[in-house]
């Protein structure tokens, strides 16, 4: 089943204000960058957004945070956004900080059919108040209920047109959860190939979660801590 | 002499045994990293998704798509893993890794932690942080005795939101090795030079002090 559409634009279109978006990344690296790049553009607003991470104040999700166009952040660490803070702060933007483990697998329950789940992170803090305790091999646990989204956005190294994806390294993350959870999933990659190019077996997003891809144009990968050593 | 952040790691080191999977958090637990004892094999976990990382990249060889939880540019070891967010909680949770060495801005005598919020000062968020001390069985916490205003960490009960309850069973300090028991901290070790009695006047919480406490050794 062929998946393609031919740019950016197309793959976004029936994006539309107040609804709620998951994007794959973490910090900046595996971020899907040519579709924020356009949501920008987009006369959107009131979004929900679910991503580990908001960006930085000029690159990622800091740039629909800077046009106001989100209304709220489900994430698991907000640091390195000035803009994000100010907002949060002043009550201009709601955020629910869930812990990060707890997110991943609230994204791959929304994808997977299951509801809800117990998890013993969070016990006995602020994420726990107002959630159902029950006791599992006499510790206490937390029930997390399923996140889904009406669109997730994911980014992948190589993808065929039948929605097959491969992630490169750590910008993996949170991308196979979220293009699960999504009610469309669209992928955007750096190499977009023929149905048969990729090896079966090295795929780690099946095509049936994913109902657009596209070859993003430019891919920027901004670093966000270059950290190297001297050579000896 | 009080140790300094990485004779902390250093002494943290000690801890590791052959064979292990540890993850360590950002700040001084990273630094445990560069101490391995020799003839030792650890591995390294991230919670971005990487088992086996190594050091950092030589300048001009940094990849984008390859960092750590810190968003740190990396190196994968040889016999390296990557794998996606849920994958690796369930490592964390299902308790595969046999070490979490974390910071902290406050430790309390039962064990409890926090570090992750300052109400209406800063607000960056949990990250793994409760994922990982909700579910290590052998968790070390790495931080300075005091808070930069020179405030005791090390407390009777938090009084910063929690990450954790009951949960850490080790503290090393820039003064002290601590182990939590019996809703007190017990010293075991103290930095070179540093006396049993600067300890006690460092420490707000609960120490049980026994009669010979030995240097640490490096």
């Amino acid at each position: 089943m062929n998946k393609v559409v031919n740019n950016v634009e197309t793959a976004l279109e029936g994006l539309e204000s107040d609804m709620t978006i998951m994007l794959g990344g973490f910090g900046l690296c595996g971020i899907p960058e040519n579709s924020i790049n356009h949501m920008v553009t987009m006369n959107i607003s009131g979004l929900t957004c679910i991503s580990n991470n908001a960006g930085v104040d000029d690159f990622g999700l800091g740039l629909l945070l800077q046009k106001k166009q989100i209304k709220k952040m489900i994430s698991s660490y907000v640091g390195e956004n000035d803009e994000f803070e100010r907002q949060m702060l002043s009550g201009e933007l709601e955020v629910d900080l869930i812990p990060q483990g707890s997110l991943a697998e609230r994204c791959r329950a929304g994808g997977a059919g299951i509801p809800a789940f117990f998890t013993p992170a969070g016990y006995g803090t602020e994420v726990a108040e107002g959630k159902e305790v029950r006791e599992f091999n006499g510790k206490p646990h937390i029930l997390e209920s399923a996140l889904t989204a009406d669109f997730a956005i994911v980014k992948a190294w190589k993808g065929d047109t039948e929605g097959n994806l491969i992630y490169k390294a750590t910008a993996r993350n949170f991308n196979p959860m979220m293009a699960m959870a999504g009610k469309i999933t669209i992928a955007e990659v750096e190499e977009l190939v023929p149905a048969g190019e990729l090896d079966p077996n090295q795929i780690h997003t099946p095509g049936i979660f994913v109902q657009r891809i596209f070859q993003g144009e430019k891919f920027e990968k901004r670093i966000e801590q270059r950290t190297v050593r001297q050579k000896q | 002499m009080a140790l300094d952040k990485n004779g902390i790691a250093q002494r943290i080191a000690q801890e590791l045994k052959d064979g292990w999977y540890v993850n360590l958090g950002i700040g001084i637990p990273t630094l445990v990293a560069n101490y391995i004892p020799e003839g030792i094999e650890v591995e390294f976990q991230s919670e971005n998704g990487i088992l086996g990382m190594g050091p950092f990249p030589f300048e001009g060889e940094e990849d984008a798509d390859l960092i750590n939880a810190g968003k740190q540019t990396i190196t994968a070891m040889k016999g390296a893993v990557f794998f996606d967010s849920a994958t690796s909680f369930a490592m964390i949770r299902g308790q595969h890794v046999q070490l979490t060495v974390l910071g902290a801005m406050e430790v309390a005598q039962n064990g409890d932690i926090a570090n992750w919020k300052i109400p209406g000062k800063m607000v960056k968020g949990m990250g793994g942080a409760m994922d990982l001390v909700a579910s290590a069985d052998n968790i070390i916490v790495a931080m300075m005795h005091a808070n930069k205003a020179g405030v005791s960490k090390l407390l009777k009960s938090c009084t910063l939101p929690l990450t954790g309850v009951g949960c850490v069973k080790k503290v090393v300090t820039n003064l002290a090795v601590m182990e939590i028991k019996d809703n007190a901290f017990h010293l075991l070790e103290r930095a070179p030079g540093v006396s049993v009695e600067e300890i006690i006047a460092a420490t707000e919480g609960d120490l049980i002090v026994p009669e010979h406490v030995p240097e640490m050794s490096f």
